[in-house]
Formats: structure tokens, C-alpha cells, sequence
């Protein structure tokens, strides 16, 4: 009887898949042209059609883009860039993170008075808009002498991260229940002691989404890379932005394809590796004891 | 092992609402002590204001013999077993035993032994690898009572551990833990809002209501002697009948008058009252009568049997409503001038929803409260 029902398709059920499936194709269509023209050499792409699979798969663009394509003022790709991003996202993905994990345990489990007006405010964090905290957050990298650093981006990215942190964290430990904190107090455990053995292990896939959030929130910002990143540690975002709008007579659009997959590769390459704790872990329930 | 002294706990919380309002306690070394009450009486927040999780507003509490107030929970030597278990969900078995011992810092061949001599005790060796997710409620109490053990505290708190047990296994661990109360001699606090569980576990039971202690005493003499209406109706199950109805006076003695369906009054004479005058201001008076179900039969039958029923008929019946058989007997549920009157029935005398049912009353167990202060009269 189940397989039956499983097999036949029902009118209802033809057309969900098929419009998922045209959804799949819009979202695929972009990608798809991205990645051939990449591959094809700037006569094909001025002759060729659009759709078309390139004829000679050819990397020279991928190689020009990631080391001698032009940006603004200099010459040397994206490489310098793409690891600027690294150097900022991953330490500024990791501090806030924990940082938002601590302040979750706190909010969750030690309640304090005071602390729901404390997780409000840090609520309305989270509708603060970039543009909004740009100037203060300027002024205090300048104060710090942090302005144009990858520290000062880290910084600026990590404060601006614990709202969403702390609020994935205290929602999801807001389920482990109190009692089991009390008994670890009662068996002697303190404050770190009771985070360290029976809240952190508890905590893999809340880890796993705020990694994923952050990491792609921190990469994909323009924002604060193009002000506060000055020209040492401008991000990829912005190096991107630059490559595509230095023009040399010809618009390369292979180089411009292939610099723009580069950019977007890590955050695909996340989703690919931990996308199914993002998917577990925004439905995760109450921790069962 | 030690004795506990709640000395006039006060427990206010910053919105204002007093949940303990003066406490007072005591138990001795290895006593049985239960706390009892319903929803919101504060039982809970005195197990956890014993056990140092919450402080109280006024008041001490000293276990044996030293005043705990300013000492965290893990420096008051005490165990707590929880209604959810509160195993560590990540940690094995043993990891959860061991745990305490561990940050104690016992040496390791100790706690081997520890948890060892538990899971012998509770039969739960073969488990001790696995984790809290892969064990059945029963298997998952059983380590939470482990891990209580291992520790060997001068004071055990439960906190309504047997909540979430189904009814067949509640009644196998109730008498497991009296069993391991026996056998480690150990003091024991526990809250529960199960009357029976009540009865049959403590050595004292204290019945709280709106954080104020009703009555601290023995099971027996909580039940057969209960201060006031509510620890009367909430211990014994079912529960105590209530009747209302004028004291009257009665050759020396007084009577209850009880009222029948047709509106006349039916004297009820209560034994141990003759040539008694502490009752005879309430003679005229509304009182309450109490009386639990075991003491109200079926008239015909108990005379038919000649069962020992304290008083004779009383030409009172009442309407069958509901029977409940039970095995040994059934409960009838009857109804007779408005009030409604749970008694005890021989399965033989067969009460049948509909019919009519003499009643008879063994007035020698009955008692009387004050309607307005609802405090029961002594005599």
C-alpha cells in the first residue's frame, strides 16, 4: 500500500516537481553560464552562443584571474584577496561564535536579573543594518589604530556577529533542560566545568549553523570590507568588484566569470560539507536526556 | 548521614510572591521525610532551597548540624535525583556516575569501585557503557539513583522521581528506593505530589499548602488525624467524604445530624462523645463531617456478614452513581441529598449504578471540622 502510494503520481504531485524543478533551473541557469563561459576563450564568447558548452575547455582565465588579473591599481589577481578573506573570515567566524555560545549558556541557563532585557537588546542587534553601525565602528577602529587592518575587520565583524550567535545559542540551550545543570552542580562542577563537559558536547549542530552563517555572512560582506579594509586588507568582495570594473578595452568576461566563482567558492564549498547540520540543526528540537 | 533543620524558611521572590512562608522542620539522622502537596505549594523550591540551588530570603537550614546557608551545593554533601533524570546526555553511564566522584577528585581505582558497588546494588552493570538516549525510562531512574548513590552524601533530595514512570514500574521502584532506604540507612528528603507514594515511603511526611506546612507527623497520624479539611482531603485515596450537616446534642453525648433526601434529619450518635463538653458549644451548629470511604458500607450486607461496622443501619440511602470494582472491593460512588459519598463495598453486596444502597457509617473514624476556620475539632 505505502509503495503504491509512493509511486503513483498524482496530478497534485507532477506539479510540484515540476515547478521545483523550474525552480532548480532558474537557480542553476546563472551558475551554469557562469561556469561554461569561464572555460571558454574570449572569441568564443564573442562568437559563440551563450548557452553553448565551450568547445576547448581552456583555464587561462581561471589562472589570470587568481594571479595576474588587474584590480584597480595593481596586477596580481585575486590571490592576495582570497586570503585576506580567509584571514578574516575564519578567526572572526570562530570568536563570535564562541563568544555567542558563551553568551547563550549564560542567557539560557544562569538567568540573571536583568538578563531578558540583556538578550532583548541584543536582539534588536540583529536589525541593525551595516550602514547604521559604519560610522561609529569607524571611529573606533581609527581610535584603536585598527582602521585598514584585518584585525580591525575581524573585530568589527565579530561584534557585529554575536547578536545572531547569541541568538541561535540561547534558543537552542534554552531546550537542554535547567535540571541538568543543577544536578552538575550538585556534583561539584562550576560554571566552565558544567560548559565545557555537558553543555559544548551537547552543542555540535548549533555550532555547525552559526559556523555556516557566519562564515558566509562574513564572506559575502561588501560593506565593512570596502571601509574598513583600506588596501592592504581589502576582502575578495571587494577585489571582485574591482577587477570587474577595471577596464583595459576588452571586457574579459571569462576572467570576470572565473574570479567571481573563485569568490564564491568557499561559502558553496561549506554548504556542499556541513549543509546537512544547517538543515538538522534549524529544525533541532529539544535535546533528549 | 546526617539530621536536617529548616529553621523559619522564608522564600520571597523579587516579583513579590512568598512561596515559603516560614518553614519550620525537623528530622533525624536516616528519617524518611516526605513533602507533599499539590502544584505551587512550594515543595519543590524547599527541596531546592535544601539543596543550595536557591537561597532562601530568611530563615537556616542546617544539615547535621551545620548551617548551610552560605555553603554551595556541592560543598553540602547531598545528592539529588530529578523527575527528568537530568542524566548527561553526551556522557556514558559510567561517565554519568563517575562524573561527581571525578571533580571530587577521587582517585581512579576508587571510583571504579564506586560505580562498580552501584551498578551491582541497582543491577545496571550491563549498561554502563551505554549512553542515557539508548535506556528505557525505568533503566534511565535507576542510574540517576547510581549516580545519587555513588556518592555516598550525608543527604539524598528526590524530587519526584518517579513522575514519569508508567503506574506498573512506579510501584516496583517505590519499593525499590524504600529498600536501598533500609539498607543504606541513609536521610532522605523527597517531594512528591502522589499521596501514596507518600504514605508508603515516609517516616514523616510534611503536607505544605501555599508555602505554609499543614501538617508535619507520621503517615498514620496524618491520616487518621489530619489538622484541617485540606491535608484530609488530600491524603487517602480515594478521598475522604465530607458532609454537612447540625451537631446535635444526644443523651450525654452529641450526634451528627445528618439530612436525608426527604429533608428530615437522621441523628448519627459519635462514639467517644458521651459525657463529653467540648463539643457542646457547636451543638446547633453547622459542622463538617468527615469520613473516609472504608468507613461507609453497604448497611444490609455489613449486618448480613456480621462485619465489626462501628455503628449500626442509618436508614440513609443513597443512589448508586458510579461503581468503580477495585478487586478486593468496589467503590461506590453514591449521592444523597446533594452530597456525594464514596464508600467501600464488599464485591458481594454488588451496588449497581442506579440502585439504591443503605448506607451505613462507622462514626468511631469520623471527624469534625470547623466549617468557617475548616480546622478540625478535637474530642
Amino acid at each position: 500500500m505505502y509503495a503504491e502510494a509512493r509511486l503513483s503520481l498524482s496530478p497534485g504531485r507532477i506539479v510540484i516537481y515540476l515547478l521545483l524543478g523550474l525552480y532548480a533551473l532558474y537557480f542553476l541557469f546563472p551558475l551554469y553560464v557562469m561556469l561554461s563561459t569561464s572555460f571558454k576563450t574570449l572569441d568564443e564568447i564573442r562568437t559563440g552562443n551563450l548557452l553553448s558548452l565551450p568547445a576547448q575547455p581552456d583555464i587561462d582565465s581561471w589562472e589570470k584571474a587568481w594571479s595576474s588579473a588587474c584590480t584597480s591599481v595593481s596586477c596580481g589577481g585575486l590571490s592576495r584577496f582570497f586570503w585576506n578573506s580567509m584571514k578574516m573570515t575564519l578567526p572572526a567566524m570562530l570568536l563570535s561564535t564562541f563568544i555567542g555560545s558563551l553568551n547563550g549558556y549564560v542567557l539560557a541557563q544562569w538567568r540573571f536579573r536583568g538578563s531578558d532585557v540583556i538578550f532583548t537588546m541584543l536582539m534588536v542587534g540583529c536589525f541593525i543594518p551595516f550602514q547604521v553601525v559604519i560610522l561609529p565602528m569607524a571611529r573606533l577602529l581609527g581610535m584603536l589604530e585598527l582602521a585598514g587592518t584585518t584585525l580591525g575587520l575581524v573585530l568589527a565583524h565579530t561584534v557585529y556577529g554575536i547578536a545572531f550567535t547569541t541568538l541561535f545559542f540561547r534558543n537552542y540551550y534554552v531546550s537542554v533542560p535547567e535540571e541538568l545543570v543543577k544536578a552538575a552542580r550538585i556534583d561539584g562542577a562550576g560554571f566552565f566545568m558544567i560548559y565545557r563537559r555537558i553543555i559544548f558536547p551537547l552543542s555540535l549542530p548549533v555550532f555547525m549553523i552559526c559556523f555556516i552563517w557566519q562564515f558566509t555572512q562574513i564572506w559575502n560582506d561588501f560593506l565593512f570590507g570596502v571601509v574598513f579594509g583600506g588596501s592592504d586588507a581589502q576582502p575578495v568582495t571587494v577585489a571582485l568588484n574591482n577587477l570587474v570594473n577595471t577596464s583595459t578595452g576588452v571586457t574579459e568576461y571569462n576572467v570576470n566569470m572565473a574570479a567571481a566563482v573563485i569568490a564564491a567558492l568557499p561559502t558553496l564549498g561549506l554548504y556542499l560539507i556541513a549543509g546537512k547540520y544547517f538543515v538538522r540543526g534549524l529544525t533541532a528540537g529539544a535535546v533528549k536526556a | 548521614m546526617a539530621s536536617l533543620s529548616i529553621r523559619n524558611v522564608r522564600k520571597v521572590y523579587p516579583n513579590g510572591t512568598e512561596v515559603l512562608k516560614g518553614i519550620d522542620m525537623d528530622i533525624d539522622d536516616g528519617q524518611f521525610l516526605i513533602l507533599v502537596g499539590g502544584s505551587g505549594c512550594g515543595k519543590s523550591t524547599l527541596l531546592n532551597t535544601i539543596a543550595g540551588l536557591e537561597k532562601p530570603s530568611e530563615g537556616e537550614i542546617r544539615i547535621g548540624g551545620r548551617r548551610v546557608n552560605e555553603v554551595p551545593p556541592k560543598a553540602r554533601d547531598i545528592a539529588m535525583v530529578f523527575q527528568s533524570y537530568a542524566l548527561y546526555p553526551t556522557m556514558t553511564v559510567r561517565e554519568n556516575i563517575s562524573f561527581g566522584l571525578g571533580l571530587r577528585k577521587m582517585p581512579r581505582p576508587e571510583i571504579d569501585k564506586a560505580v562498580k558497588r552501584v551498578a551491582d546494588i541497582l543491577q545496571i552493570s550491563h549498561l554502563l557503557d551505554r549512553k542515557p538516549g539508548m535506556l528505557s525510562g525505568g533503566q534511565r531512574q535507576r542510574v540517576a539513583m547510581g549516580r545519587a548513590i555513588a556518592r555516598d552524601p550525608e543527604l539524598f533530595l528526590f524530587d519526584e522521581p518517579l513522575s514519569n514512570l508508567d503506574a506498573k514500574l512506579r510501584v516496583d521502584m517505590r519499593a525499590e528506593i524504600k529498600l536501598m532506604h533500609r539498607r543504606l540507612g541513609s536521610t532522605i528528603v523527597y517531594v512528591t505530589h502522589d499521596q501514596i507514594e507518600a504514605m508508603t515511603l515516609g517516616d514523616r511526611i510534611a503536607v505544605l499548602k501555599e508555602g505554609v506546612v499543614q501538617q508535619f507527623g507520621t503517615p498514620q497520624q496524618i491520616y487518621d488525624a489530619p489538622v484541617n479539611l485540606f491535608v484530609a482531603g488530600f491524603i487517602g485515596s480515594p478521598s475522604m467524604n465530607f458532609l454537612r450537616g447540625r451537631l446535635l446534642p444526644l443523651g450525654t453525648g452529641s450526634a451528627f445530624g445528618l439530612r436525608r433526601d426527604d429533608g428530615t434529619t437522621m441523628p448519627l450518635p459519635l462514639a467517644g462523645t458521651a459525657g463529653n463538653r467540648r463539643l457542646t458549644s457547636w451543638h446547633g451548629k453547622e459542622v463538617i463531617l468527615g469520613i473516609r470511604p472504608e468507613h461507609v458500607t453497604d448497611a444490609a450486607f455489613g449486618s448480613r456478614s456480621g462485619l465489626q461496622i462501628g455503628n449500626q443501619p442509618t436508614n440513609v440511602e443513597g443512589l448508586v452513581e458510579l461503581t468503580e470494582p477495585t478487586g478486593p472491593d468496589i467503590l461506590a460512588v453514591t449521592r444523597f441529598n446533594g452530597a456525594r459519598v464514596t464508600c467501600r463495598v464488599h464485591p458481594r453486596a454488588v451496588p449497581m449504578p442506579g440502585k439504591r444502597l443503605m448506607l451505613a457509617f462507622d462514626l468511631a473514624n469520623a471527624l469534625l471540622f470547623d466549617p468557617a476556620t475548616e480546622q478540625r475539632l478535637a474530642y
